[in-house]
């Protein structure tokens, strides 16, 4: 009789922690899930897509405590299949991103893409931590507990959403749209060869220039990948629009280097033509995961720097 | 890599080779009118080699759009 009291509580105990983690689970999964001015993923199938997926996430961590509890091993192992399952986010994410992308007038590029799909990945990791640790305390001290760790891992997740912003390794300064004959120019930086004087007016009328001047030299290499650049310049032209049309390969905006110092000059003409909010746009860009490298933790400046 | 699809030149010395078509006009404006034609047509880029010579370019395959 008491034996089975108990087993009856025991069981109600994983379910109440099931149910938390679960809770837990798809909270962060809806904290992490903002659709902001790129409009990515797309509302409203979009966010019913990873929301759904968030469910199953949640699902898959909260029950996974209970599980390896009871010793049911083979029930642990399918936390594999949702890591599969996860990965095929990824690249569900990445393929419609990349077919997307053929359409835009100024195309995200596949470094962006690529973190775009990484993020979704790995938030649904996170997903499954949060409702893990939920599910873990309060199966092992009380559900109070539970909720406790819930809202703990929610603001870890927290500080996982959101990675470095152009700011952060760049001053980003305006600067002016030089026109000598048929050299484009931006501040010093030579951007390209325009030959019909049609179009150099047009330039001089409605184009604007940014420099970026990198921080250091880990975001002089970041500053020159060819995927960070044209993040910024698809950012950019959302944000302010975009003053082309197919067909007119010569209004492409473009961001060149200058190879002497590592500053990256921005050329957009843009719908809006408004500097400071071009320069507000550029230091909200997200620095790219896989656009970031540290030759400054290599062994090499390090020698370089014992020889000196 | 990107490819030169047209050539338009004031002066026919100024050009050599059969690697694309070449539009000789007379006067400057014209050299930019034909330029403007050709560009609009060819969905290409128009460059001036500031030698009274404009080429077309192609740069869909060189990464840039």
């Amino acid at each position: 009789m008491v034996a089975n009291f108990i087993n009856h509580l025991l069981q109600q105990h994983y379910t109440v922690a099931v149910i938390e983690g679960i809770i837990f689970g798809v909270l962060t999964r809806l904290q992490l899930l903002r659709t902001d001015y790129r409009q990515y993923p797309t509302y409203p199938h979009g966010k019913i897509i990873h929301i759904s997926l968030g469910v199953i996430a949640a699902g898959l961590g909260a029950i996974a405590v209970p599980a390896l509890l009871e010793k049911n091993y083979t029930a642990v192992t399918f936390l594999t299949v949702g890591a599969q399952q996860f990965r095929d986010v990824r690249n569900m994410e990445r393929e419609s991103l990349t077919r997307i992308d053929a359409m835009e007038l100024v195309p995200r590029g596949a470094t962006y893409i690529e973190g775009i799909a990484m993020v979704f990945e790995g938030r649904n990791y996170l997903v499954i931590f949060a409702a893990f640790v939920t599910s873990l305390f309060s199966i092992t001290f009380a559900w109070y507990w539970g909720i406790a760790a819930g809202i703990a891992a929610l603001c870890t997740s927290l500080v996982f959403r959101s990675g470095k912003n152009i700011v952060q390794i760049a001053e980003v300064t305006e600067a002016p749209v030089i026109v000598k004959g048929p050299d484009l120019y931006v501040g010093d930086i030579y951007i390209m060869n325009i030959g019909l004087e049609d179009t150099q007016k047009l330039v001089e009328k409605h184009g604007l220039g940014v420099i970026l001047t990198p921080r250091n030299e880990n975001s002089k290499v970041t500053l020159a990948n060819l995927g960070q650049r044209q993040a910024i310049l698809h950012d950019l032209s959302t944000v302010l629009g975009v003053y082309r049309d197919s067909g007119e390969p010569s209004l492409v905006p473009m961001a060149k280097l200058d190879l002497n110092d590592g500053r990256l000059a921005v050329f957009l003409l843009p719908q809006v033509h408004d500097s400071g909010k071009a320069v507000t746009a550029i230091k909200h860009v997200p620095v790219l995961e896989s656009a970031v490298r540290l030759p400054s933790e290599s062994a090499a400046h390090d020698t370089g720097k014992a020889g000196k | 890599m990107s490819s030169i699809i047209a050539i338009v030149t004031l002066q026919e010395n100024k050009v050599r080779g059969g690697g694309a078509p070449t539009f000789y006009v007379e006067k400057q404006e014209d050299l930019q009118h034909t330029a403007f034609t050709l560009e609009k047509i060819l969905d290409a880029t128009a460059h001036d080699l500031k030698n009274g010579v404009m080429i077309l370019v192609d740069h869909k395959n060189s990464g840039k759009h």
